[in-house]
């Protein structure tokens, strides 16, 4: 078993290391770290930017510059959100608590330098997970069944929407409503155009490209049009102020073990977000620490346990992704939607029928990050001179890289016409304070869910119960139940106490 | 609070609730036009139909939670954000302008369109600043994505 998975590892750095997959493997980290400190724009808005020109490439190359993109923007983040208090991702709000004021104090560069020892440890230890764990859940999910698989994923999709920030239900809703777009087009099984409403473009489904973009690009422009102000850093970093003395090392050190524990935890979990995982690395941190008064401060362990844990989970999210073709988050629905466009269906054959694509992206999260320890450590001059960027020209500019890039998939003007539609319906979600990102995580899985569905209870000659009767799919069935269990109570305890709260205090007209 | 827009005051939750709810009746009317067929054997219909009952449900739960909350006398602590009309309309219309004049001129007249409309949506930047950005853009529209690239998408085209 050992063995066996050292071997697979040693034939995956053979891929990767292959010039041609190395080369865009560079190309996808080092545009994903550009674009990541870019403020304003995130791992999302990078990787569907360039998922068109993945189109045309081999499957292997596409996939690593598509992880490599992913990982490299979540680096130029962290730079963003420790320089200028500016968080271009969500989950790097929680680095700002106590990044930003160890710039101020002077520390920026050891904030940085932890970052990234935190990074690289905790994705090490991520892929050293994913490595041993992936065969063991090929070998359970060749039991699963159309009943198994739509109970996991409806875990997933329940996981997505409730375990984001912000109302539970109203990611449920926006889950519902990702299905629905996902249910536009030519049903596979009769034939029948749905939701088309007479237009012939939408009969090939709604543009992956498109939805994203939309919604995590234009969207977000039109929520913050001269709203975001960067206030240009005149913080000068060089390579010397970012090595951290060995006695931070050490006070970085457990939290960054504890970061990574609760990345890694996590990331098998489907359905919960990023940016849930960095917040409760904090607040874990916070709570055990003997002095949770530094907090906020500018305490080093803040930046390293948040951190450690974003890069592990983003590298253990990729095991249910490849391995059960079930993405944990939006940006995974990304990379399973390219790979379902390569003609690659991600399940438990994934790794037996594509073990190159497998192996050699997992050697190659390897070989990205040790690429990105590489090149950031001359190259964090130019990424202090790309955050002075003003947003009044960065939007434009991306504006025109989301309109030529939706319009070269497919060569149509159509689909630029869709980013403008899901870029009005993103923002008057985002304006409602409906979370978006489970509308990506719908959309992606919304013909699997109704395949699998429709499968089951053809099987099954229509009987319900076979989602209880199924012992691996009663327990997904049950965890659900829980899942809305737990909400529940949740919900209408937070409910009551704000209705006392009100009633308490005096009423204000 | 004498005069109040009727649409802002109304706490988000019930816009949001009743938005959810009208996106579900919605797909459950156009459901129904494909065939629902059995839970054995289910047409087109069936899964959309049961999607759109689940949101239109969500909806109202979501409303009335918002009614919960928002118990009489407590003012909404939620602060709203000013509209923003310029950089709304000139992102819309850029790309807007993209489209039509994609169809009709060409990439570089669409291009450039692109992005001067919606370089104007910020304030901060005048018509000089606006053109400067768009030659730049144009610059790397036709070297990047036209000559290296080899878009399909030609640089003009009449009608």
């Amino acid at each position: 078993m050992f063995q066996e998975s050292l071997a697979n590892l040693w034939f995956g750095f053979g891929i990767a290391l292959q010039p041609h997959n190395l080369w865009w493997s560079f190309v996808g980290v080092l545009i994903g770290n550009l674009i990541g400190v870019l403020p304003g724009l995130g791992a999302l808005t990078a990787i569907s930017m360039l998922l068109p020109i993945t189109y045309t490439m081999h499957p292997v190359p596409a996939i690593l510059m598509l992880a490599g993109i992913f990982y490299g923007s979540q680096y130029g983040g962290a730079i963003g959100a420790i320089l200028l208090n500016l968080p271009s991702h969500p989950p790097h709000a929680v680095t700002c608590l106590d990044g930003y004021p160890m710039t101020k104090a002077g520390k920026g560069g050891t904030a940085l330098g932890i970052t990234m020892i935190a990074s690289f440890f905790a994705a090490s230890f991520g892929i050293t997970v994913m490595l041993f764990a992936s065969p063991l859940l090929v070998a359970v999910a060749f039991k699963f069944g159309p009943a198994e698989l739509f109970s996991i994923m409806l875990l997933g999709l329940l996981a997505g929407a409730t375990m984001s920030r912000g109302s539970p239900l109203k990611g449920v809703a926006m889950t519902l409503f990702g299905l629905l777009v996902g249910a536009v087009g030519t049903d596979v099984n009769s034939g029948v155009m749905r939701f088309t409403f007479g237009l012939i473009e939408l009969s090939d489904r709604v543009e992956l490209v498109a939805l994203a973009l939309g919604l995590f690009g234009v969207a977000d422009f039109l929520m913050s049009v001269n709203r975001l102000r960067t206030v240009g850093s005149t913080a000068k970093l060089s390579y010397r102020d970012m090595r951290p003395s060995k006695a931070e090392l050490k006070q970085a050190f457990w939290p960054m073990v504890r970061g990574t524990l609760v990345g890694t935890l996590f990331g098998a979990m489907p359905g919960t977000g990023p940016t849930i995982t960095t917040f409760i690395a904090y607040a874990f941190e916070r709570r055990i620490s003997r002095t949770p008064e530094r907090f906020g401060h500018g305490a080093l362990e803040g930046v390293a346990a948040p951190e450690a844990a974003s890069h592990s989970k983003t590298q253990v999210d990729f095991i249910p992704t490849m391995s059960l073709g079930i993405p944990g988050d939006a940006v995974m629905a990304l990379i399973l939607g390219a790979l379902l466009i390569q003609g690659i269906q991600p399940g438990p054959q994934l790794i037996t029928e594509h073990a190159d694509i497998f192996w050699g992206l997992i050697a190659s999260f390897w070989i990205g990050n040790v690429l990105l320890m590489i090149m950031n450590v001359p190259m964090i001059g130019i990424w202090v001179k790309m955050l002075q960027v003003p947003y009044r020209f960065l939007y434009p500019s991306a504006m025109f890289f989301i309109a030529v890039g939706v319009y070269s998939t497919n060569s149509s003007l159509f689909d630029v016409a869709e980013v403008l539609a899901f870029g009005l319906i993103g923002a008057v979600f985002i304006a409602l304070d409906f979370p978006i990102a489970p509308i990506l995580l719908g959309y992606v899985l919304g013909p699997m869910v109704e395949e699998n569905f429709r499968r089951a209870l053809l099987i099954a000659r229509g009987d319900m119960m076979v989602f209880l009767q199924r012992p691996i799919s009663a327990v997904f069935i049950g965890l659900c139940a829980l899942l809305v269990l737990g909400q529940l109570l949740f919900g209408l305890r937070d409910a009551l106490r704000k209705r006392e709260a009100a009633a308490a205090s005096p009423a204000r007209t | 609070m004498s005069v109040r827009n009727p649409l802002t005051s109304l706490p988000k939750d019930y816009l949001g609730g009743a938005l959810m709810v009208l996106i579900g009746v919605g797909a459950i009317v156009e459901g129904t036009r494909y065939s629902f067929g059995s839970l054995h054997r289910m047409g087109p219909g069936f899964f959309p139909v049961a999607l759109g009952t689940l949101l239109a449900l969500v909806g109202v739960v979501i409303g009335v939670i918002g009614w919960l909350e928002h118990a009489p006398g407590a003012a909404s602590e939620r602060k709203t954000l000013p509209p923003e009309w310029r950089g709304w309309a000139c992102i819309v219309g850029s790309l807007i302008a993209f489209v039509v004049l994609g169809h009709y001129g060409g990439l570089v007249p669409a291009t450039a369109a692109l992005v001067f409309i919606s370089a104007l949506g910020d304030r901060q930047n005048s018509v000089k600043s606006s053109l400067l950005l768009t030659a730049v853009m144009l610059v790397i529209c036709v070297v990047v994505f036209w000559w290296a690239l080899q878009m399909n998408f030609p640089l003009f085209r009449w009608g």
